[in-house]
């Protein structure tokens, strides 16, 4: 099960536990492994107060205050966020982001699952194409491939050289504030090779029985793609797309690497998280920075939340 | 999805055409299928047409790749001349010339990134599995609410945390050395892991750990002695995966890590980016290509567990 599965279960779990009452008995017989049980987990309980926690309390803190890590944090009450409200750059980055993530991640996982539906079966070379598919998903987040995009998609790049062969000569794609982000999103697509694992390993776990049922009943193959393939994958479609989503929110190397550090052209590439970053550790407003964060958690967290909102209708659970 | 036409088909045969699918099956064990009839020449024109869409997919995918490697052998000046990858005036000059060209020896900076990459390997080895054993075996108070906690961290975006955290490692004094970006490993920070090795646990028959219970075992003995050996599958993915990601980790040393002596192999190939006016394209390939051997190598040694591992758990 994945993640997101495991979340609803333990939700439904504790529903189900307010209904009904707690079995009786005392807590050494409900919970015999306490000690054993805490000592188990003492590092992830210390990490999360450290590490999550605390830091979370601290910079929900930050976010309402003036610090540049040289004087103490000076309350400085709303302005960070009547900053945010008026800072024009700030809305760019957004805007970019979110053209980034609405455009990339659909077209990422388009193409996984498509490419999944030709590879489910036990076809000749599966794993070999399986291997070239997942390849550049393992390399896409590295420097490496970052400073290759910037070659490839240069004015005397391999796009451009290809190109050249139906005489069309294209532009500096890097270079250029209209096409810039254009770039960042083929990366992103360009590492479809993950989900596409996943949708394979959820094609795998359809039931075959379902198939000859609907082969039985004359259900053609048109009918049993829409009826069983698609149905019984829509939770995997769903834990790629609220997972991906998340991820590409906070993507930051591509973008740092491809503009050069700067975001640009004319802050074409400028993520959310890159203009935090600039804010944090290159104008040490670490309590702006904060406030940045907290919204960007909070707008994570909403489209999240209206996505399982969303899942309510068109996600189907066998169980 | 189905590329037969078995609705053409009496029942009987297309059930038997329809290839049967194991639930669960490691993908690379699956058994032979049996071979499938001649279906006439519209079924195999259809699958060599399948074959050629796939091969142009893969040649898309890889030739960036490949055009890198080849680019990094070529001299300078023949590497936008000629863009093609096929050319015999091959040179290992910008690997020499690339690995001396940032004052400190490229060298250098691979061993930083070892070095952080094996710190952080055992830190989530170590404190991940402590943790997916409690959360997988043991009753205690709580443990819902923990792993619902836990659970909910994964998808946490680490900038509400950033700069509380920086702030943390700097009073501290770990500015410049690797600590801010191992330590936290060694608290489990990474709970992605931990969730994939309470999946794995789950899977053991129970009945291994009662009868270690039985035969008196304590907790740490059960989780030494019976849960360890057969982890080795999550553990081996784990820490797989755990060097892919830090390998290529640029944020956390972007910050962390700013004098030339300190830096990765990501933040040391960004020094290629910045100098790009005077750049040296061929070195700063060479280099990539450098970083991306490691990468490449634990792909081929580890794709097995890398696939299984991600495709019970699905996070990149």
């Amino acid at each position: 099960m994945s993640s997101l599965g495991e979340l609803r279960t333990i939700a439904r779990e504790a529903r189900r536990k307010k209904d009904s009452s707690l079995p009786k008995g005392s807590l050494k017989q409900r919970f015999p492994d306490n000690r054993a049980g805490y000592l188990f987990l003492l590092p992830w309980l210390i990490g999360l107060l450290v590490f999550t926690i605390g830091p979370m309390i601290a910079s929900g803190y930050l976010a309402f205050t003036d610090y540049n890590l040289l004087q103490p944090p000076q309350w400085s009450g709303m302005d960070n966020w009547a900053r945010m409200f008026n800072d024009t750059r700030l809305w760019n980055s957004f805007r970019v982001t979110i053209v980034y993530v609405f455009v990339g991640v659909p077209l990422q996982l388009a193409l996984a699952l498509a490419v999944a539906l030709f590879l489910d079966r036990g076809m000749r070379g599966l794993s070999f194409y399986r291997s070239i598919f997942y390849l550049p998903s393992l390399m896409g987040g590295s420097v490496a491939i970052a400073i290759l995009w910037r070659q490839v998609f240069g004015k005397e790049g391999l796009v451009n050289a290809v190109l050249g062969v139906f005489s069309i000569e294209g532009p500096g794609w890097i270079a250029h504030p209209d096409y810039a982000l254009g770039t960042l999103i083929i990366l992103n697509v360009w590492t479809f090779g993950s989900p596409m694992i996943i949708f394979l390993a959820g094609l795998r776990q359809i039931p075959e029985m379902y198939y000859e049922a609907a082969v039985m009943d004359g259900a053609g193959k048109v009918r049993r793609f829409f009826s069983i393939t698609i149905p019984l994958l829509t939770p995997i479609i769903f834990f790629n797309l609220v997972l991906q989503i998340i991820f590409a929110f906070q993507s930051f190397t591509q973008a740092y690497i491809v503009s050069g550090g700067t975001g640009g052209p004319s802050d074409s590439t400028m993520f959310f998280t890159l203009y935090l970053y600039k804010e944090a550790f290159t104008q040490l407003n670490m309590g702006y920075a904060s406030a940045m964060a907290w919204f960007l958690l909070v707008v994570i967290g909403a489209l999240t939340a209206f996505n399982f909102w969303l899942s309510k209708f068109w996600v189907f659970y066998d169980d | 999805m189905t590329t037969e036409p078995n609705d053409a088909l009496p029942p009987e045969t297309a059930m038997t055409t329809t290839t049967a699918r194991p639930m669960l099956a490691d993908p690379d064990t699956e058994p032979a299928r049996p071979r499938r009839r001649w279906r006439g020449p519209s079924s195999s024109v259809r699958s060599v047409l399948k074959h050629l869409t796939l091969i142009s997919l893969s040649i898309v995918m890889i030739y960036p790749l490949i055009w890198l490697v080849v680019s990094s052998l070529k001299p300078n000046s023949e590497i936008f001349r000629n863009l093609s990858i096929f050319t015999t005036d091959l040179t290992l000059e910008n690997y020499t010339h690339g690995w001396t060209s940032q004052q400190v020896p490229f060298s250098v900076f691979l061993w930083n990134s070892l070095v952080i990459a094996i710190g952080a390997i055992l830190g989530n080895l170590i404190s991940c599995s402590l943790a997916a054993y409690a959360f997988a075996r043991l009753k205690f108070w709580g443990r819902n609410a923990y792993f619902a906690i836990m659970l909910a961290t994964i998808m946490l975006p680490f900038h509400v945390v950033l700069v509380p955290q920086f702030i943390i490692f700097r009073e501290l004094g770990w500015l410049e050395t690797i600590l801010p970006l191992v330590v936290p490993k060694f608290l489990a920070t990474d709970a992605f892991f931990v969730f994939l090795m309470v999946q794995f646990i789950r899977s053991l028959p129970k009945e291994l750990f009662e009868a270690a219970r039985i035969d008196g075992a304590g907790h740490l003995r059960i989780f030494g002695q019976v849960t360890l050996p057969l982890m080795v599958p999550a553990i081996a993915t784990t820490a797989i995966f755990t060097f892919i990601w830090t390998w290529g980790d640029f944020f956390g040393p972007l910050i962390y890590l700013r004098t030339r002596d300190n830096f990765t192999v990501s933040v040391a190939l960004k020094g290629f980016v910045d100098a790009q006016s005077t750049s040296n394209y061929g070195a700063m390939f060479a280099m990539s290509v450098v970083s991306l051997i490691p990468l490449f190598l634990v792909f081929l040694i580890g794709q097995r567990y890398l696939i299984k591992g991600f495709a019970t758990t699905g996070i990149k």
